[in-house]
């Protein structure tokens, strides 16, 4: 299946444009700098962009533009949205890997929990969205030798601060929340202050590096 | 300027202060919360001259006037008022003062929107009082023993307020397909709008779960992708839900189909066990429905605040006149 960029009506009042149909950098690099273009030049009467890992959402006023229109102006600005478009900041966290799953995840990848922790530190990130929760940011990619499925079992009332993984993501939660991923370690940094006119470290397409904590 | 305090006596779940909502900030995973009924809630903004109110639930408020007297607004389908015990119905504007009890009560909508003439000391987050569910961020829930402090109040001669032009229950209701509809079979679809969908207790402000015919989502792999109010979600047992004003900013779940707004939020006042029928219209249908819902909404917001703009008017010249004294 071809035919990128997509776009779908959202109900009355957004447009949503996708440039692929699954995750994957390169996508989700084109989404961003599409985002970045539209924010330069917001065309009349969007009035909010959402990007997400494939599709970005354009909210509209209905009484001021439609969906033709603002798929029009779009068009015009994916053959524009190629990487660099995007200044990408680099973040760093801080972690230390005590979580109380680290070594049943490192179990169930046939690794020991030290080679996990080195092929977590390892690995270079970016935030390909947020979503969820505030703050919350899906980073990506793991290591492909670190992938789990979630697990089945809910684990309730994860504090904020935990570093959980699953699939090709990791996060490092925003707030107390319930999750099925993996619980691998603990960050002290901020990344959610809500007092702060900006309350978030992260946004999409930042670059993320792990640090180790007390190792 | 004139001060009243309110006692929160009483105050049912999901009791929140919302303004319009807190628009921008989805890209960082915050939804623009904001009323459920944002009609009935501009309703009660246009009574007063009022930019915040009490989103009330099917418990109704228990106000009791502690200090100073404020003009009110009562908005939303069945919820009716009682001011020490003498009944001022629905859609209602009066004074509460100190020492006056202010009851209101649900009658069959799920959503009542109480407002002030003067301001609720509230606090705010990313410059807006609405209350986001999952943090509690903005003014916050109203709970009982709570003190509301308005500043600048004025009193209100008691006056009803026209009748919506929509408030029978809506039982036809309009929806654009997708953004995620080639999730599902061509029979599911079928069944979207050729049988009938049951609005359940399940609901809160995140959303309404519909009973139905199961939909079932062919593949479950779909990267998350921005949601809306508005947005019909089937979950992977092929459950729907409706989501509304404190919607998650993204999802994995598919959305078969997206209500037009103003449908959206008279579902959201159904009571559980209401009937409905789902329609599909085009993307460019859709738009011209909105501009003439829009049109009749201003039509009816401005008889709504007609009043309100005269009482403003006279207050703004006794204004005018005190400053006069004060300086003789």
């Amino acid at each position: 299946m071809s035919g990128w960029p997509l776009f779908r009506a959202v109900g009355e009042a957004a447009l949503q444009v996708e440039l692929g149909d699954r995750i994957d950098d390169a996508v989700n690099r084109r989404i961003l700098a599409l985002d970045a273009l539209l924010a330069r030049d917001l065309p009349a009467g969007v009035t909010e962009t959402v990007p997400a890992y494939a599709a970005l959402l354009l909210h509209f006023d209905p009484l001021v533009t439609d969906h033709g229109a603002v798929e029009q102006a779009v068009r015009g600005l994916v053959p524009k949205a190629v990487a660099g478009v995007l200044e990408e900041r680099e973040r760093v966290i801080p972690v230390r890997y005590d979580g109380p799953e680290l070594h049943a995840a490192a179990e169930r990848l046939g690794l020991a929990a030290e080679t996990l922790v080195e092929r977590h530190l390892a690995g270079l990130y970016r935030v390909y969205m947020c979503g969820f929760a505030p703050g919350y940011a899906y980073l990506g990619s793991l290591d492909e030798t670190l992938r789990l499925p979630r697990k089945l079992e809910i684990v309730r009332d994860v504090p904020a601060g935990t570093l959980i993984i699953a699939g090709a993501q990791c996060i490092v939660t925003t707030q107390t929340m319930p999750t099925g991923w993996w619980r691998i370690g603990r960050s002290d940094a901020t990344l959610f202050e809500p007092s702060l006119a900006m309350p978030f470290l992260l946004a999409p397409g930042d670059r993320v590096r792990f640090v180790a904590e007390g190792l | 300027m004139a001060t009243a305090r309110l006692l929160v006596e009483a105050a049912g779940p999901l009791t929140t202060v919302q303004d319009a909502g807190r628009h921008g900030w989805m890209r960082f995973g915050v939804s623009r919360s904001g009323p459920v009924d944002s009609l009935a809630f501009r309703a009660a903004l246009a009574a007063v001259g009022a930019e915040v109110a009490i989103e009330l639930s099917i418990g109704g408020i228990v106000l009791a006037g502690r200090e100073g007297a404020v003009g009110f607004a009562l908005t939303g389908p069945g919820f009716v008022a009682e001011l020490d015990g003498v009944p001022l119905g629905g859609w209602t504007v009066g004074t509460v003062q100190a020492g006056q009890r202010l009851v209101v009560r649900a009658g069959g909508g799920n959503w009542g929107y109480l407002a002030f003439a003067g301001q609720p000391q509230v606090p705010r987050w990313l410059g807006s009082a609405a209350t986001h569910a999952a943090s509690g961020l903005g003014a916050g829930a109203a709970s009982a023993g709570q003190l509301l402090l308005l500043e600048g109040c004025r009193t209100l001669p008691g006056r009803g307020l026209p009748a919506p032009g929509d408030a029978a229950a809506i039982t036809r209701v309009r929806a654009v397909p997708g953004p995620q509809d080639r999730f599902f079979s061509d029979e599911d679809l079928a069944r979207l709008t050729g049988e009938a969908f049951c609005t359940t207790p399940g609901m809160d402000r995140m959303g309404l779960v519909l009973a139905g015919p199961p939909l079932m989502p062919t593949r479950l792999d779909m990267p998350s992708e921005p949601i809306v109010f508005g947005s019909l979600q089937v979950d992977g047992a092929g459950r729907m839900t409706l989501l509304l004003a404190d919607h998650q900013t993204s999802g994995g779940y598919p959305r078969i189909a997206t209500l037009l707004v103003r449908d959206a939020e008279r579902v959201a006042q159904l009571p559980a066990g209401s009937q409905l029928q789902i329609a599909l219209v085009g993307a460019h249908e859709a738009v011209a429905i909105a501009r003439a819902e829009a049109a009749r909404q201003r039509g009816w917001l401005s008889e709504v605040a007609a009043a309100e703009t005269l009482e403003a008017r006279l207050m703004g010249r006794n204004l005018i006149t005190a400053r006069v004294d004060m300086e003789e």
